[in-house]
């Protein structure tokens, strides 16, 4: 814990800022017109830079400080915010990671690059908008010229220790004019209770000359959250604009030179020096009041903080290792305690049962995160890909709160830039051919997340020109996948869209190339144990689902005999249970079954694993779904339920497709987990099409 | 037996694990070998390749279970008390990766001089040449230093 290094930590805290950064500069391109946008993605590039420079990333720190000068301008309103701002700014964020993660790999011939297409688009834009939008210190309002400004200083206590120096804050007060400086000895405790770090003070400030209220707001940029700051022009020479001086008077009482130690009632003087400059309604005075609000918005609207700390993801595997191993050792402990009349044994038994439960339901939640991370990156994703391609597309996600394994989440990156890439290449049409049919030029995509059951549903849906079933049907034919004739379901058409090498793209996009097809989108959803599902609609768009499990680690099991093996199927397959029919025991019989007057085909585990051992008398069937396609499965006996820790099997096992895995029974012998997915696509489960007519016929 | 740890330090001899699987003497060398434990339930892989047919757990890992008899066209025998399991540490393609070895009997530690090492001669044998590295003497016999990647997979 303690030799960490801190260039790591700069690391980390880089990369969440470069995100921030990403996301204001997305939203920015949606609103830009919010300053408090602005005024985040300001913060965030001062924070890169200083660090930055702490932590010796000069480069880093030397571009953050061009890039953030040429954004000063925007923030202070000199220049507008525009669509080619944003993405040159996208570009300077990626040019810096680059300069953190691996600065070999670029040379600053790049930077300039981008500097200097930023300097030319904020000069550009700073000479049309000049006169059109008069900029603060040449307009005379109640914002900026009164003689001078009382101005309250509170902090929050603790700014001490986030590094906040106060007297330097105040010095750069005095650089804005000449100073009286008070502080406030209130709460000044007895020297021996005095903390240092413990920040009592505050001060009231007399502030002479013609500074503008923005430039004493932005001594304070970034200290704003945790202080209270109150601002109430000086009252001796007022400028012409009349309804403001009885009010400013009236709340101000004490017209003295130098304020009274004592606080005087600086809240209402800020909103009564707030409320004239509004009722004067001048632009340049509405301008912060609006600015206030919306930052008040902000901040209600961001996330509760919680107190967090960061653990390295290798000891959460570690830990979730010894769960899991506590959760066998628990199974052996329970089945031990079960063969003995004990009755302590037994009351210690269900409580080290009832203790590793919660431990293991603690310790999966510590490894759930909120999706929400992976989301926001696929916002650059379309704003790049909406650009090249010349389709304009809204980026909906919805959501975002919904957690998910750690490592799910880490291996669905891929796939979804994939899925999001296709539906904006493939699915949405381009604008013409939006407005010929009657819908909006933008395009839609929507990625969403929800819980459904045990079960965690990811959704990429677009509302463009929706799959084309007699399309992919020609090329399934033409590339040899189906015989023309064959009947088949549109689901089971669509599935050859999984295809390695499948396409029906007329062209390759210039995002085509990462080396992920549908086919390796397929099996890393597969790999985690989820599955894909398609909806789609002539012309009003496809949906693609990827259905996956919770966690990786701990699955709920249905323990089940088949002949003397012990088997595991994951309980989130199993659809039910019912006992195999006097017609279906031998050996040879119908091999279906009517569940509610649906035809069920079904494997016979016994044979398929080549059982020994007497057969059950009654043998039961689980039924289990995959995708859209139900089939049984007969066992010899269902055990019950079985927490099940996932254990991998070997390398020299990887032959064997039938299992997905194994796991440790409380008897310390191991038990393979049923793969369904894999039983229905060995070919022993045959096309539902033909079992539908025999159903008719019969 | 001081000499042998001399020859070892020097690279001249090897310090091995003998064992008894069918009717050969085979030599695995000590640092692949992590335990030797007594048998334990085994698990069945259907439809796995006959001499990795069953996994063990080993101390919470399911471990592929090796018969290397089948490999040598010996006869499979049932477990007698001097049954051991061998547990080695192979590495695959960069992963290391266990595997419990079924051994008839388990002999001792010891070291054999490299110099006695020849190749497996091509007659004589109806083994697959690939799957002995070498053939080395150790006493009055001659004993199979296997190569244990190639067996396997």
């Amino acid at each position: 814990m303690t030799d960490h290094d801190p260039r790591e930590v700069f690391l980390a805290e880089a990369n969440e800022l470069l995100d921030r950064l990403e996301t204001t500069l997305l939203d920015l391109g949606d609103r830009p017109d919010d300053s408090a946008l602005i005024d985040t993605a300001f913060r965030a590039l001062h924070t890169i830079k200083g660090s930055g420079a702490m932590f010796g990333f000069d480069q880093v720190a030397a571009f953050t400080h061009d890039f953030e000068t040429a954004f000063d301008l925007v923030r202070r309103g000199e220049v507008p915010t525009s669509a080619d701002l944003v993405n040159v700014s996208l570009s300077a964020k990626d040019y810096i990671r680059t300069l953190i993660e691996d600065p070999g790999a670029t040379a600053p011939v790049i930077g300039e690059a981008i500097l200097a297409e930023l300097e030319r688009l904020v000069s550009r834009a700073k000479t049309p908008s000049e006169p059109a939008s008069p900029s603060e210190p040449e307009v005379p309002g109640p914002d900026c010229a009164p003689a001078g400004w009382r101005i309250g200083i509170a902090f929050a206590p603790e700014v001490l220790r986030n590094g906040t120096n106060p007297l330097a804050l105040l010095d750069e007060l005095r650089e804005l004019g000449p100073c009286t400086v008070v502080p406030r000895l209130d709460d000044l405790p007895d020297l021996a209770a005095l903390d240092p770090e413990h920040l009592v003070l505050g001060w009231d400030v007399t502030l002479r000359g013609s500074a503008t209220r923005e430039a004493i707001e932005d001594v304070f940029l970034f200290v704003r959250d945790d202080m209270v700051l109150t601002l109430a022009p000086l009252d001796a020479v007022e400028p012409e604009p009349a309804p403001a001086p009885t009010h400013a008077v009236a709340a101000a009482p004490a017209p003295v030179p130098v304020p009274p130690p004592a606080r005087p009632a600086p809240v209402p003087a800020a909103t009564s020096a707030i409320t004239p400059a509004a009722k004067a309604a001048t632009t340049p005075a509405a301008r912060p009041a609006t600015k206030a609000e919306r930052r008040g918005q902000a901040r209600n609207s961001e996330p509760r903080v919680s107190s967090t700390m960061r653990v390295e993801a290798e000891r959460l595997d570690e830990l979730l290792d010894r769960v899991g191993e506590l959760v066998i050792a628990r199974a052996r402990l329970s089945q031990l305690a079960g063969l003995h009349a004990d009755g302590g044994l037994h009351t210690i038994a269900e409580e080290i049962e009832r203790l590793s439960a919660q431990l293991r339901d603690t310790t999966m939640s510590i490894r759930m995160v909120p999706i929400g991370a992976l989301f926001s990156r696929f916002r650059r994703l379309v704003h790049d890909l909406s650009g090249d391609l010349g389709k304009p597309v809204t980026f909906v996600t919805d959501g975002e709160e919904t957690e998910l394994d750690k490592t799910v989440i880490e291996r669905l990156a891929d796939p979804l830039v994939h899925l999001i890439r296709n539906a904006i290449d493939h699915g949405i049409e381009d604008p013409a051919r939006r407005a010929a049919s009657g819908k909006d030029a933008t395009g839609r995509i929507t990625l969403s997340a929800e819980h459904v059951g045990g079960q965690v549903h990811v959704t990429v849906r677009d509302d463009g020109a929706g799959l084309d079933v007699a399309r992919i049907r020609a090329k399934a034919e033409e590339r040899g996948l189906v015989a023309p004739g064959v009947p088949l379901t549109d689901q089971q058409v669509y599935q050859f869209l999984f295809a390695p090498g499948f396409s029906t793209a007329q062209q390759i996009s210039a995002l085509s190339g990462r080396g992920v097809g549908m086919d390796v989108v397929k099996r890393t959803i597969e790999a985690l144990r989820g599955s894909i599902d398609i909806t789609t609609e002539p012309g009003a768009g496809t949906a693609l689902v990827l259905r996956l499990p919770l966690t990786l680690a701990i699955i709920e099991g249905l323990l089940i005999r088949v002949g003397e093996g012990r088997y595991v199927l994951p309980l989130a397959a199993v659809e039910e249970c019912v006992e195999l029919p006097e017609d279906g025991r031998g050996e040879r019989g119908r091999d279906f079954l009517n569940i509610r007057g649906h035809l069920v085909p079904f494997l016979r585990l016994r044979s398929l694993f080549a059982a020994t051992g007497a057969p059950d008398p009654y043998q039961k069937v689980i039924i289990v779904s995959v995708g859209e396609t139900r089939f049984g499965l007969v066992a010899d006996q269902i055990l019950g339920n079985h927490q099940t820790v996932i254990k991998s099997l070997s390398k020299l096992h990887a032959d064997v497709a039938t299992f997905s895995g194994a796991t440790i029974l409380g008897d310390g012998t191991a038990a393979l987990i049923i793969d369904p997915a894999q039983l229905m696509a060995g070919g022993q489960i045959g096309a539902p099409e033909a079992l539908r007519d025999f159903r008719e016929v019969a | 037996m001081t000499d042998f740890v001399e020859a070892i330090e020097q690279g001249h001899a090897l310090q091995v694990v003998m064992m008894r699987i069918g009717p050969e003497t085979f030599a695995l060398g000590a640092g692949m070998v992590r335990e030797i434990i007594d048998p334990i339930p085994t698990t069945r892989v259907a439809g796995a390749r006959p001499h990795l047919g069953h996994v063990v757990n080993v101390r919470g890992n399911v471990v592929p279970l090796a018969d290397i008899r089948e490999r040598f066209g010996m006869p499979m025998e049932a477990a007698t008390p001097d049954t051991r399991f061998v547990v080695i540490e192979l590495d695959l393609d960069g992963d290391p990766t266990l595997v419990a070895l079924v051994a008839d009997k388990v002999f001792e530690v010891t070291a054999v001089a490299l110099e006695s090492r020849q190749p497996a001669p091509k007659i004589g044998t109806s083994w697959r040449p690939e799957y002995i590295r070498s053939i080395v003497k150790s006493g009055n016999d001659f004993v199979i230093i296997p190569d244990m990647q190639a067996i396997l997979n």
